[in-house]
């Protein structure tokens, strides 16, 4: 929840810092911004014309009763207003344009940037964390452009257009008027201070009202088993209370600053009647001037009342942009060399030579692994979870990267090896399958690399094309929210079909544990068999029929290998082997496979 | 607005607060129509050269004026925006207290992040209406009618030519204000299959590295993201044309007012004070046409935000006390007869019928899904089984009163949810006071009293977000302890020592066992070393007991305990290999 940030204040050089990178974005569309700029000010100047005109029609033409000359005021007036029209909408659709376009970059970037980071990364931050750098905080540095922060420069010229043109019309009326400014500064400078407090004060209540709905919301089970409903509900009203008390005094500062404001206005309205009236009637000042000082005196204060809330505003948006440059200045921790090798031919041969590995300092999960898959050959990795058979796999993937020892493809070092190339030549079949939006077809050939035929091709060899053609649009047919449709089975021989289209090198599967009917067992079974034949493949292994196929079987254990070799001999050494194999495939031999749902070891 | 009728109670009760608010919004509306009257006042005997006194007078009431009205401004806003406030108060308490009353299904039912956006969002936008929606309501009413009242007494001709641009506003701000509503829609649209893209390539990461899509991805998100552009740029073209057309207007009024006023004014059925005057009145209806809209819009969103409040609102909890009768007090038999029970699509218990001593021991054990849990929350009825299915002390558990029940039963649920609270809070949580010698007993008994001594303030110790951060083991003998302290009849531990390793769950056992000696208890368990010892074990599967009997029986039985007590003895052998 974003509600539960408190923003800090502005005005330290490290938000000055953030700002000037932020206008960095703006560089690219420097003409728009610049035409922009020159439309406020033309914007700025059109808002005089007005009460400049009043006078001159009363001082000019209606003092004299040329009615013919009014004509010409309402005219010219007409034309200010229909270039004000044009100016105005210029304006705003250049500034919030361009808005959009920076939030497209931003999260192109941010988007692009996140596809390059380390997968520890995403382990660390959960997705819904990121969901939120991408939407709702681009969001938040978009609210400059289009809440308006950036049109309080159009406001400032304004009024030092107001403050030029009625010194020029008379400019002791002018100082006169004037006098109230000071005292227009400390009442705002009271109200900036006193609401910019508040509005921090109700902020804090908000989150705190969420924070404690959240909690008691998720543990409602809780507060419900040990009957806490009513002492829960005195506490929330107490949270609630101080929130509500909280935005009252907000009230206070809005309730005291717009009449004040207004009184402000009102007394230098006063001024002008009691010095300019007495200018008018000793003949030293027109009925025009005074009537137009009377108007600009009224719009004199309107732009500058809503500051506070604009500068609420960018602090929004800078502390969302803090967080946004945070993502952006993690660095990707796995990279390519700058020359990486390309095989002309990958052949297949993978092998580990000494590989350890630890997510966290000392915390081993891998150690001191050294096996070869020669090309076209199988090996199986077995043992309990948590032994490190998934990690085994992700190294190879260059998820992660091997914290000792090294990894090579036909005797290259995966480091020194271009990752596309790496990771086209071998497909990775994982438990949890999972499907993109869009139809079946595009879910197996993801991109366009697949023709369609070789798609179905391959649906057709993993026997996945029977349910396909079964559903309503066949290969086309939209796949609903995650594959929600699909039945577990079905999406195994889905992510088959799509390994088997891509028709790797290498392949590396992690069999689901799932429980499936006994008829899509026997096909994924015999597809299995269609997607390992001619290919190097890792398998960690939950099939009785996998493991008795392979030709190399590594037992782990506590990220160690701790037997290997074939499947006969593994079980006459009758060591950890043998206890793992009665533990998880025995029971395959004497009952239909998929009556039993497996153990969580 | 049939949502907003709902709140009719709210603002009956605070009647005395939403009339002192619009009398004094009238009298501020009185007084604003004023000021322009006295400057016209002004100019027209500054024309006829008036004295210094005069002029003293003048300048006087347009302070004195703005002076008193300020001080009804503030207090409309006071009270009126106030009004808004206490009004939210009270809802926010009234929806939490609806959703407190709400049983778990609804709960699973419903994402909690979709609740809160409720509980925040739509309570604003409710609460916009209750505020500004009435305040600006009453005053554009109370402004228009006053200067027009005004205008009209300068010149009915005059006032028919300069308003029918501000008609023309209003009919812009309706019309435009729908399609910026439909294209706004349209973005939000846009937006969230933007955000689903980010959802899938994120969540699908691996799969995405794995098949080298990273490319394909940013395609995929950029297609998005231009559409999401496109999308926006039609909405600032509609939006970016309307304020600039609505101040085109309202200036073609004030354009109006020169040209037919001014000739007015030279002709001399107007003096030149009333045409000042009438271009001051016209710029005062500026506003409230403008916020005409916006008021609609705020009603608008108010409407649909109610409808969604009103969804929680009106959900009937399931689960309360009725027609429950006084008894005994509870002493922990319980029946289950011919019990069976489904979320609504698949029965998850088929045929139950189990009947347990006061102060014995039952264990449950089956393969995950089996209904283990389903069956043991039944008992503290926090779903709802059918009538004359579950029984404590041969009382239907529908009769007993819900508080009363509860009280009796401690069930420890699977997964842990400790509050953000102190220790010595979290463990006397369902006790009245802070019970410290209950709560410290309970932490010998669950084991947890040696760790809680290593804490940096002991019992005082933070737990959660913004204290200590408790192992899975801690908070699983937290819970324990939790239930403990409030001296069940009943107690129930739901899978509740997964996370605590094999030996301390012996030394948590054995100190159990005499908490168990007097209290009915159930144990869910995967592991048969916690069950073996209990009086009678049943086997679930698939919703139905399958079997039951003592350890030894079921050893002997062959069936699915006999093979997990296998399984588990090879896994402790494979353990010590190691």
């Amino acid at each position: 929840m974003s509600g539960f940030h408190e923003e800090d204040p502005l005005g330290k050089s490290h938000d000055w810092r953030l700002l000037l990178r932020l206008l960095r974005y703006l560089g690219p569309y420097r003409g728009s911004v610049a035409a922009s700029f020159l439309l406020i000010l033309g914007m700025a100047g059109l808002d005089l014309v007005g009460p400049y005109l009043t006078k001159i029609a009363i001082d000019r033409h209606i003092a004299r009763g040329d009615g013919a000359g009014l004509l010409a005021v309402a005219t010219l007036w007409l034309l200010a207003l229909m270039a004000a029209f044009a100016v105005r909408y210029g304006q705003v659709y250049l500034l919030q344009m361009t808005g959009q376009r920076i939030v497209f970059d931003l999260r192109r970037e941010i988007f692009a940037h996140l596809q390059r980071l380390h997968l520890a990364y995403f382990d660390r931050n959960p997705v819904g964390r990121l969901m939120t750098r991408v939407v709702s905080d681009v969001d938040a540095v978009n609210e400059l452009f289009t809440s308006g922060v950036v049109t309080v420069f159009g406001d400032l010229f304004t009024l030092c257009g107001i403050m030029g043109v009625m010194l020029a019309m008379n400019w002791r009326l002018a100082l006169v008027t004037f006098a109230v400014i000071p005292l227009f500064f400390v009442v705002t400078n009271w109200f900036r201070r006193g609401a910019r407090e508040s509005f921090r004060e109700t902020r804090r209540w908000v989150a705190r009202i969420n924070a404690f709905l959240q909690e008691s919301l998720s543990g409602m089970m809780v507060v419900q088993l040990f009957r806490r409903e009513e002492r829960n509900l005195t506490a929330f009203a107490e949270i609630n209370r101080k929130h509500a008390d909280a935005n009252v005094k907000a009230i206070f500062y809005y309730a005291v600053f717009y009449p004040a404001i207004d009184l402000l206005a009102a007394v230098a309205i006063a001024l002008i009647l009691l010095y300019g009236g007495a200018k008018v009637v000793a003949g030293t000042l027109t009925l025009g001037v005074l009537v137009a000082f009377v108007q600009y005196s009224e719009r004199f204060w309107r732009p500058i009342s809503d500051l506070s809330e604009k500068f609420n505003i960018a602090q929004a948006a800078l502390a969302s942009s803090e967080r946004i440059f945070q993502l952006l200045d993690t660095s990707p921790l796995v990279v390519g060399r700058p020359d990486p090798v390309r095989l002309p031919q990958v052949r297949g041969r993978v092998s580990f030579e000494g590989v350890s590995f630890a997510y966290r300092d000392q915390e081993w999960v891998l150690r001191d692994l050294s096996f070869a898959v020669e090309s076209g050959r199988s090996l199986a990795l077995v043992g309990a979870t948590g032994a490190g058979k998934t990690t085994v796999t992700s190294l190879l993937a260059r998820f992660y990267e091997a914290t000792q020892g090294r990894i090579t493809l036909d005797g290259v070092d995966i480091r020194d090896l271009d990752p596309r190339q790496l990771r086209s030549s071998l497909a990775l079949v994982l438990q949890d399958v999972h499907l993109f939006s869009g139809t079946i077809a595009s879910n197996i050939r993801l991109g366009s690399a697949v023709s369609r035929e070789k798609a179905e091709a391959a649906a057709r060899a993993v026997h996945a094309h029977r349910f396909i053609e079964a559903l309503p649009e066949g290969y086309d047919t939209e796949v609903r929210e995650r594959g929600a449709s699909l039945s577990v089975g079905q999406k195994q021989l889905l992510s088959f079909a799509r390994a088997l289209a891509h028709d790797p090198r290498i392949l590396v599967l992690d069999e689901a544990t799932s429980s499936v009917d006994t008829e899509t067992e026997q096909l994924i079974q015999a597809a299995l068999k269609v997607l390992l034949a001619g290919r190097t493949a890792i398998v960690i292994a939950h099939r009785l029929s996998t493991i008795q196929d392979v030709d190399e079987i590594l037992v782990l254990h506590k990220g160690r290998i701790r037997e290997r070799g074939t499947h006969q001999a593994l079980l006459a050494e009758r060591g950890l082997y043998f206890k793992l194999y009665q533990l998880q495939y025995k029971d395959q031999e004497f009952r239909p496979p998929g009556t039993e749902a497996p153990l969580s070891a | 607005m049939p949502h907003l009728r709902r709140l009719l109670p709210y603002l009956r009760a605070h009647r005395h607060h939403l009339a002192g608010g619009l009398v004094c919004l009238l009298l501020t509306t009185l007084l604003s129509v004023a000021t322009p009257w006295v400057l016209r006042l002004a100019v027209d005997d500054l024309t006829l050269r008036v004295t210094q006194r005069k002029l003293g007078l003048y300048a006087g009431l347009v302070v004195g004026l703005a002076l008193v009205e300020g001080v009804f401004r503030y207090l409309m806003r006071m009270v009126l925006i106030g009004m808004s406030r206490e009004i939210e108060y009270e809802l926010r308490n009234d929806l939490f207290r609806h959703l407190t009353r709400l049983p778990a299904s609804y709960f699973r039912d419903h994402r909690i992040g979709d609740l809160m956006s409720r509980a925040n969002s739509d309570m604003s936008a409710v609460r916009l209406v209750l505020g500004p929606g009435i305040m600006y309501t009453a005053n554009t009413l109370a402004t228009s009618v006053g200067a027009l009242a005004l205008m009209l007494a300068i010149s009915p001709r005059l006032l028919g030519l300069a308003v029918v641009p501000l008609v023309f506003v209003s009919w812009l701000v309706r019309y435009f204000g729908r399609r910026i509503h439909d294209r706004f829609e349209a973005v939000q649209a846009q937006l969230a299959s933007l955000t689903a893209v980010v959802q899938e390539s994120l969540a699908g990461i691996r799969v995405v590295r794995a098949y080298v899509q990273e490319p394909q991805e940013l395609a995929r998100f950029e297609a998005e993201g231009r559409q999401y552009l496109e999308g926006n740029r039609s909405l600032i073209r509609m939006y970016g044309s309307l304020f600039p057309a609505v101040q085109l207007l309202t200036g073609l009024g004030a354009v109006m007012v020169v040209l037919v006023g001014g000739r007015m004014a030279i002709a001399g059925s107007i003096s030149l004070g009333e045409f000042v005057a009438f271009a001051a009145y016209l710029a005062m209806l500026h506003w409230p046409t403008i916020a005409l809209g916006w008021v609609v819009n705020i009603f608008e969103r108010g409407e649909a935000s109610m409808g969604r409040l009103d969804q929680i609102l009106d959900t009937v909890p399931e689960i309360k006390d009725q027609e429950t009768e006084p008894g005994p007090p509870l002493q922990g038999a319980v029946e289950f007869r011919r019990l069976s029970f489904g979320y609504g699509g698949e029965p998850v218990l088929r045929d139950i019928d189990l009947s347990v001593p006061a102060g014995s021991t039952v264990a449950i054990v089956g393969p995950t899904g089996c209904g283990k849990s389903t069956l043991v929350s039944l008992l503290p009825r926090l779903y709802q089984a059918p009538p004359g299915t579950v029984f404590v002390d041969g009382r239907d558990v529908r009769r007993i009163p819900l508080g009363e029940l509860r009280a009796a039963v401690g069930l420890v649920p699977q997964e842990t949810f400790l509050f953000s609270a102190s220790v010595r809070e979290n463990l006397a949580f369902g006790l009245p006071g802070d019970g410290a010698s209950r709560v410290e007993w309970a932490a010998q008994v669950a084991q947890l009293a040696g760790d809680i001594a290593a804490f940096p303030q002991g019992y005082e110790t933070f737990v959660g977000e913004r204290g200590i951060t408790l192992s899975g083991g801690q908070k699983q003998r937290a819970a324990l302890a939790r239930a403990l302290a409030g001296d069940p009849r009943i107690l129930i531990l739901d899978d509740a020592l997964s996370a605590v390793d094999t030996e301390t769950e012996e030394g948590i056992l054995s100190g159990l066992r005499q908490v168990m000696r007097n209290r009915t208890t159930f144990l869910v368990s995967h592991r048969v070393s916690t069950v073996r010892e209990a009086d009678l074990i049943v086997v679930l599967r698939e919703g139905r007991i399958v079997e039951r009997g003592n350890h030894q029986e079921l050893l002997a039985l062959g069936g699915f305990y006999a093979d997990l007590h296998r399984r588990q003895q090879l896994e402790e052998e494979m353990e010590k290999t190691a």
